[in-house]
């Protein structure tokens, strides 16, 4: 019996796992479908996003609210400032490093990344120095309050993996009613799938790719801001594993393919819960890193992408 | 000029121990020598045939174990040093090959996250299979070489020597290398991949021989850096590492072997020299003017924002680093769109 329950509260765990890697897959893959390009400091935004949040809630006398619509909207107005900030970081990268590289040969962008995700990192450790920094954990019940616990045949469900699921599962839907719904989400992927039609359509080339990193690097705010919740901590270097697992998601569900990063984030985050139960914890980044190895060798298009031969 | 030039500049590496008597000085001036071997290597890959691996410091890891593993207490197998130096470029080189065939055919930033994700995932495993490989705190006690009778020791004179003979040979080798078949072959598919291959260039073949190659070359250096050193840990070979090597790279200019050793002996002085000196005399002058701030400074933190700004300002003013060779600052100056090779011919 304890068997299957300790299966189900792993796959619980892999789920609030996964929302965050989906969340920050998002970032990925819609910049990669929009340029081409692994926009490798794109993890460290959601460290960003995390280190943000931390900041505008020690602003805010935490410990007077114990319950109550205060908090949820304490929290809101911290999710959207983050993700507002994040998204402004995402586009100024984007302005400052990338947009002259645009034509340059691949490598030349991919390798300024590098460079701007070491920048940040290091920024981010000036700012808050060389250890884990505390993330308070205000949500649901107050500063201080531990998390309720569901139990459903058996299973223990934290509020906060609750908090995790929701918040992820609705920015995902907001973010398919922008992609699809909406003329800037119709430009987005009109400039992702030719460029040059695209702009003879009078689309402006620059303003969506600009969005894009916008909307990618926002999204990965608010993957930082319920990782903080959940996990109580945060790290300047958090980005980096996170980011890398992340990118192994996009790829996982098809690089490119919006559904396809969602997909993969939970699928990621529940192989990840998985083995650490099952195998041990200290495997977890091995088995991830090969499962991105193994697909981009064997299926490079994913599970959901399609076959796209390279551009000559 | 050209031929006096690099020879004055052997002959002054050569007095350099005899000029500066300070210990660690020549060790650092020796760690600066094995991260200009890491970046022959990386140059091959990167810089010759155009691949983008991002996880090299793991071709680093596996020299450097391999040679722990036949030379140290830890199984009771004690090999002579020199002809191990072979053996660990042929362990790394056969790891190159075995990552190389199946996942070379993949487009160039895919390449990158591949070997990217192999580079987290050998030192994760080193660092796993404790039973073996000693966990986190890793193997010490890792016998030093010998030479007629005189034993290396932990004095980096000898192993000053030893990189600087070993750089000498392996300039030799390059040399040679890039002006013969294969090394048309590489620079030919960095330019153009579907041109040469329709020019009867095996592509396969070439970047397999160029990869399996360059993971020889940080073999080598990791062989000479677990020797120096007397002790290996996971923590040497991580994602770090493989950044400064290929910060390195894009700081000296990839591809043309006079770029590729200045841009290593910058970072090389810079990380091992000149960051830990400047820290010391900041927080000498901390101290005596007593100022805490600069008392407790430690500039070596930095040394990651440093590599940083280098790849962004070198990749966004000049692509093709300080030295370059005239072919790739043609192909990285060229005024057509996406990647299309530069018509250089002219």
């Amino acid at each position: 019996m304890p068997e299957i329950h300790q299966f189900f509260q792993q796959l619980i765990n892999g789920i609030a796992l996964g929302g965050m890697y989906a969340l920050i897959a998002l970032g990925y893959t819609m910049v990669y479908g929009i340029v081409e390009l692994i926009n490798f400091a794109h993890g460290d935004v959601y460290t960003l996003g995390s280190y943000f949040s931390l900041s505008i809630l020690a602003l805010i006398p935490l410990s007077r609210y114990t319950g109550g619509w205060q908090l949820w909207l304490i929290a809101s107005c911290v999710i959207v400032l983050a993700a507002l900030l994040c998204g402004i970081v995402g586009v100024l990268i984007e302005r400052l490093a990338y947009r002259r590289l645009r034509n340059a040969p691949r490598l030349a962008p991919l390798i300024t990344a590098i460079g701007v995700s070491l920048i940040l990192e290091n920024l981010m450790q000036i700012w808050k120095g060389t250890s884990e920094v505390p993330f308070p954990q205000f949500l649901p019940g107050g500063l201080g309050v531990p998390d309720n616990v569901f139990v459903v045949a058996g299973v223990g469900i934290h509020e906060r993996a609750l908090i995790v699921v929701v918040v992820s599962i609705l920015a995902m839907l907001a973010l398919n009613l922008l992609v699809f719904r909406t003329k800037l989400g119709t430009a987005m992927r009109a400039t992702a799938q030719d460029r040059d039609a695209a702009q003879l359509m009078g689309i402006n080339i620059n303003g969506t790719i600009a969005w894009t990193f916008f909307i990618g690097a926002a999204l990965a705010g608010v993957a930082g801001f319920i990782s903080g919740i959940y996990y109580g901590t945060t790290f300047f270097l958090n980005g980096y594993q996170a980011g890398l697992k992340a990118f192994t998601a996009a790829v996982l569900g098809g690089i490119g393919n919006i559904t396809g990063a969602m997909l993969g984030g939970f699928l990621i985050g529940i192989v990840e819960a998985m083995t650490s139960q099952y195998i041990s914890d200290q495997w977890t980044s091995v088995v991830v890193f090969s499962i991105l190895i193994l697909i981009l060798v064997f299926r490079p298009s994913g599970l959901l992408g399609e076959q796209v031969p390279e551009k000559v | 000029m050209k031929r006096v030039l690099p020879l004055v500049i052997i002959v002054a590496l050569a007095f350099v121990p005899l000029l500066d008597r300070n210990a660690s000085h020549i060790s650092a001036y020796a760690d600066t020598g094995g991260l200009v071997l890491l970046a022959f290597g990386l140059n091959i890959i990167v810089g010759y045939t155009g691949l983008l691996a991002l996880g090299f410091a793991a071709f680093f890891a596996i020299g450097a174990y391999t040679y722990a593993f036949l030379a140290s207490p830890q199984f009771g197998i004690h090999l002579n040093f020199w002809p191990m130096i072979g053996v660990s470029a042929a362990v790394a080189g056969l790891f190159g090959l075995v990552l190389g065939a199946p996942t070379l055919r993949l487009r160039g930033d895919y390449l990158a996250i591949v070997t990217l994700g192999f580079g987290e995932i050998v030192p994760q495993v080193l660092q796993n299979l404790d039973k073996w490989t000693g966990g986190p705190d890793g193997i010490a006690g890792i016998d030093q070489p010998r030479l007629f009778g005189f034993g290396f020791g932990f004095n980096p004179v000898p192993y000053y020597y030893l990189y600087l003979a070993i750089i000498l040979v392996s300039l030799w080798l390059l040399n040679n290398l890039r002006h013969s078949r294969i090394g048309r072959s590489w620079m030919a598919i960095r330019e153009d991949e579907l041109a040469a291959a329709h020019m009867g260039i095996n592509t396969t073949t070439a970047k397999l021989a160029a990869f399996s190659l360059g993971a020889a070359f940080a073999g080598v250096a990791g062989v000479l850096f677990a020797a120096k050193l007397s002790t290996v840990s996971p923590s040497g070979f991580d994602f770090n590492t493989s950044v400064m090597i290929l910060a390195a790279l894009v700081l000296g200019g990839m591809g043309n072997l006079p770029g590729v050793i200045t841009g290593a002996v910058i970072i090389g002085l810079l990380n091992f020299l000149i960051l830990p000196q400047a820290t010391n005399w900041v927080q000498t002058l901390g101290q005596q003017m007593h100022i805490a701030v600069l008392a407790s400074v430690d500039l070596n933190q930095y040394r990651f924002l440093v590599y940083g700004i280098i790849l962004v300002t070198v990749m966004l003013f000049r692509p093709e680093g300080l030295i370059p060779s005239a072919t790739r600052r043609a192909e990285l100056h060229a005024e057509a769109s996406s990647g299309a090779p530069a018509q250089a011919d002219g």
